[in-house]
C-alpha cells in the first residue's frame, strides 16, 4: 500500500493489533475483548475440557453473561447457565453476570464501560456488530474461533473491506435510528454488505445518541456485514467519561485520542453511499427477511396479537422513554399482549425512577426482567403458529419468535402505537413528511 | 491428524444446506458427540436413507454450495462425530468451509467436470478413496476401477489441517 493511501478505521484497528499474517489474506489479530453467553459458550467451554486446555488467556478481557434464556426455563437452559457459571467462577474471571446483574450481552456491556474506541472485540453472537457504535472492530464468530479467542485472545479474519453509509438531511420527527437502518437494510439487501465493515457517518449520526448509534450498528448483520462502526466523538467521551476519566487529563484530550480512530480522508472504500433521511417514514417489516421493508403507513390496519418493546436494539432506556411516551395515559388494546423487557437493570431501575414502568403497567404492558427472552423465541411471550407480533427486536426470520409466528420489525414508538391500537400504525409523534 | 481416507457416500445434489445437515431443533445441545443419530436426517434427496447409508462412510462427495445457510459450527460437528473428515465438492459455502478447517477437516474442491466424471464412473459402488496428503491426490477405487485425482489446497488450511484444526495451531503458534 503507497504511503498517500488513507485507511478506514477498520483498517487502522487492524494494523494495530496484527499478530500474524499466515498465508495472503488471513489477518490474525489480538483481541481487547472475548463476550461470552449462555447458548453459544458452553459447548466451547466443554471442548477446550476434551482437549485438556480449560485455560483462558486474560480472565479480565473476558466478559460473561447469562441472558438469552433467564431465569432458566427448564432442564436444558438450567445446564447450559451452570456450565457458564460453573467455568466463570474457575477461571476467576471478576466480570460474570448472573440473574439479578444480568442483561443483554449487546446492552450491558457497553453499558459496563467495556468497549472503547479502536478495541477488537468478539463473540459467539451474529449481533456483536453492535459494539462498533463505539469506533470498534466488534464480529460475531463461530465457535472454534470463540474457543481460539478465549483460550489465546486472536482471531482470524480477512483484511476488512468498508462501505461507507453517509446518513444526510433532518430527521423527522418521530423518525429514529430502527426506521433508518430497516431502511438502509432495503436498500442493501440481505447480502448486500456480506464480508464487509458498514461505517455510518454524516450530520445524523453525528447527532444521534450511542443508544441510537448502537441501533444503528446492531443491525448491520442484516445486511450480511461483519461489524458497524461509527466514528467516536464527544458523543462517546461523555458515554464512556466515568470508566476513562483517571486515562485523560480531561474529555478534549480523550477526544483527540478518539479521534485517531476515524478513517482518514483519503481512505478506500468498497462502496460509498449516501441516504438522506429528510422524507424518510416510520418503516416496517414484511415477510420473512430483514429487508423486505415498506413505510408502516402501507401496512396500516394490519392485524397483530402481541407487542414486543426490548431486544439487543431497542431495549435501552431511550427506548424505553420515547415508548412510554407514545403509551402514556393510555390503555393498550383488549386485543393486544404486550411485553416489554428493558435490556439491562440499569435501564429498568431508569425506568422505574423515570416513572416509565408505571405508564407501562398502567398501560396493560407486562414488564419482564432483563433477558433476551422472546426476541428469539425461546421464553417470556414465544409465539403461537399463526400469530403476529410487532416488535422492536431485529430478526423476522421464519418462527424466529415461536414456530409459525410472524415477527413485524418497528421502532418502539410504532410498536408503542400499534399496542394501543391493535394493528400496526405510525404513532402521534411522527407528524408525517412535509 | 485426521483420518482422511475411507468409503465415499454420494450425495448427488447441490444446495445441501445447514439444515439438512444437522436440524436447527438440535442447536441446545451441549455435546457434538449429542449430534451423532442427527445427521443428514432432514436430507431432501431421492434414495437417501440416512440410518442405512451413512454407517461405514468417512468421505461425503457431493455437487455445489454445500453447507449453505446458517454459519452453525454444529454441521462440521455432526460430521465430525460420525467419522466423516472429508467433503469433496465443486465449492463450499463460505463459513462451511471455514469452519470445516477450523475443525481440522477438509473441503476440498474440484472442478465440475471432475466432480461429474466421479460420479459417472463410481456412484453406486461401494468405492474407497485414499487421501495422500504429499503428493495432493486421492485415489479412488471400487470393482475393477480405479482413478487418480489431484487436488490443491492453500497452505493456511493445511497448516490447520496438519495440526488437527485453528484450537490446536493457534494454541502451539500465538
Ligand atoms: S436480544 Fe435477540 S438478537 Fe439480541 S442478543 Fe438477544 S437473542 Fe440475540
Amino acid at each position: 500500500m503507497g504511503c498517500f493511501m488513507g485507511k478506514t478505521i477498520a483498517e487502522k484497528i487492524f494494523d494495530a493489533h496484527r499478530v500474524d499474517n499466515p498465508s495472503e489474506d488471513v489477518h490474525v489479530i489480538r483481541l481487547d475483548a472475548v463476550f461470552c453467553h449462555e447458548i453459544t459458550t458452553p459447548i466451547a467451554i466443554n471442548d477446550l475440557v476434551d482437549r485438556g486446555k480449560d485455560r483462558v488467556f486474560d480472565p479480565g478481557k473476558i466478559k460473561v453473561v447469562i441472558d438469552h434464556v433467564t431465569p432458566a426455563k427448564d432442564s436444558k437452559t438450567a445446564m447450559q447457565g451452570k456450565i457458564l457459571r460453573d467455568w466463570a467462577r474457575r477461571h476467576n474471571i471478576p466480570d460474570f453476570f448472573d440473574i439479578g446483574r444480568n442483561g443483554i450481552c449487546h446492552a450491558l456491556f457497553p453499558e459496563m464501560g467495556f468497549v472503547r474506541p479502536g478495541f477488537t472485540v468478539i463473540m459467539g453472537d451474529s449481533h456483536t456488530c453492535t459494539h462498533g457504535a463505539f469506533g470498534a472492530f466488534a464480529a460475531g464468530v463461530g465457535t472454534t474461533d470463540l474457543e481460539v479467542g478465549i483460550l489465546k485472545g486472536v482471531c482470524a479474519f480477512h483484511y476488512p473491506s468498508t462501505i461507507r453509509i453517509d446518513i444526510t438531511g433532518r430527521m423527522p420527527e418521530g423518525v429514529f435510528a430502527k426506521d433508518v437502518i430497516l431502511f438502509i437494510i432495503h436498500q442493501l439487501g440481505v447480502n448486500g454488505a456480506t464480508n464487509k465493515v458498514l461505517e455510518f457517518t454524516g450530520p445524523v449520526v453525528d447527532a444521534m445518541s450511542m443508544e441510537s448509534r448502537m441501533t444503528l450498528c446492531n443491525m448491520a448483520v442484516e445486511a450480511g456485514g461483519t461489524s458497524g462502526i461509527c466514528y467516536p466523538d464527544m458523543t462517546t467521551v461523555e458515554y464512556l467519561w466515568k470508566f476513562t476519566k483517571d486515562d485523560y487529563a480531561d474529555k478534549a484530550s480523550a477526544l483527540d485520542h478518539f479521534k485517531t480512530f476515524h478513517s482518514d480522508p483519503g481512505a478506500r472504500y468498497d462502496r460509498v453511499l449516501e441516504f438522506d433521511v429528510s422524507r424518510l417514514e416510520p418503516m416496517v417489516t414484511f415477510g420473512f427477511k430483514p429487508d423486505q421493508v415498506m413505510p408502516v403507513r402501507e401496512m396500516a390496519s394490519t392485524r397483530i396479537d402481541q407487542v414486543y418493546i426490548g431486544s439487543c436494539t431497542n431495549g435501552r432506556i431511550e427506548d424505553l422513554r420515547v415508548a412510554a411516551q407514545v403509551l402514556s395515559g393510555k390503555k393498550i388494546s383488549d386485543s393486544i399482549r404486550g411485553i416489554v423487557s428493558p435490556a439491562t437493570p440499569e435501564a429498568f431501575r431508569l425506568a422505574m425512577e423515570e416513572g416509565l414502568l408505571k405508564i407501562f403497567l398502567d398501560a396493560g404492558f407486562c414488564v419482564t426482567n432483563p433477558t433476551c427472552g422472546a426476541c428469539l423465541g425461546m421464553s417470556n411471550g414465544v409465539l403461537a403458529e399463526g400469530e403476529v407480533c410487532a416488535a422492536t427486536t431485529n430478526r423476522n426470520f421464519n418462527g424466529r419468535m415461536g414456530k409459525g409466528g410472524m415477527v413485524h420489525l418497528v421502532s418502539p414508538a410504532t410498536a408503542a402505537a400499534s399496542a394501543i391500537a391493535g394493528t400496526i400504525v405510525n404513532s402521534e409523534l411522527y407528524k408525517g413528511s412535509s | 491428524m485426521k483420518n482422511f481416507s475411507g468409503n465415499i457416500l454420494f450425495l448427488d445434489r447441490s444446495d445441501i444446506n445447514t439444515d439438512e445437515i444437522i436440524p436447527a431443533k438440535y442447536l441446545t445441545e451441549i455435546s457434538k458427540q449429542a449430534l451423532k443419530p442427527y445427521l443428514l436426517e432432514d436430507l431432501k434427496l431421492v434414495g437417501f436413507d440416512p440410518q442405512r447409508d451413512i454407517d461405514g462412510k468417512q468421505v461425503i462427495l457431493t455437487r455445489a454450495n454445500f453447507g449453505c445457510g446458517s454459519s452453525r459450527e454444529h454441521a462440521p460437528w455432526a460430521l465430525e462425530v460420525n467419522g466423516i473428515h472429508l467433503v469433496i465438492g465443486e465449492n463450499f459455502a463460505r463459513i462451511f468451509r471455514q469452519n470445516m478447517f477450523n475443525c481440522g477437516m477438509m473441503a476440498v474442491e474440484l472442478p465440475d467436470s471432475i466432480i461429474d466424471s466421479i460420479f459417472r464412473k463410481f456412484a453406486g459402488q461401494n468405492t474407497y478413496l485414499e487421501t495422500d496428503l504429499d503428493k495432493n491426490t486421492f485415489i479412488l477405487t471400487a470393482q475393477g476401477l480405479s482413478q487418480e485425482v489431484p487436488f490443491s489446497i492453500s497452505e493456511f488450511d493445511r497448516s490447520l489441517v496438519a495440526s488437527g484444526g485453528w484450537v490446536e495451531y493457534a494454541d502451539r503458534k500465538y
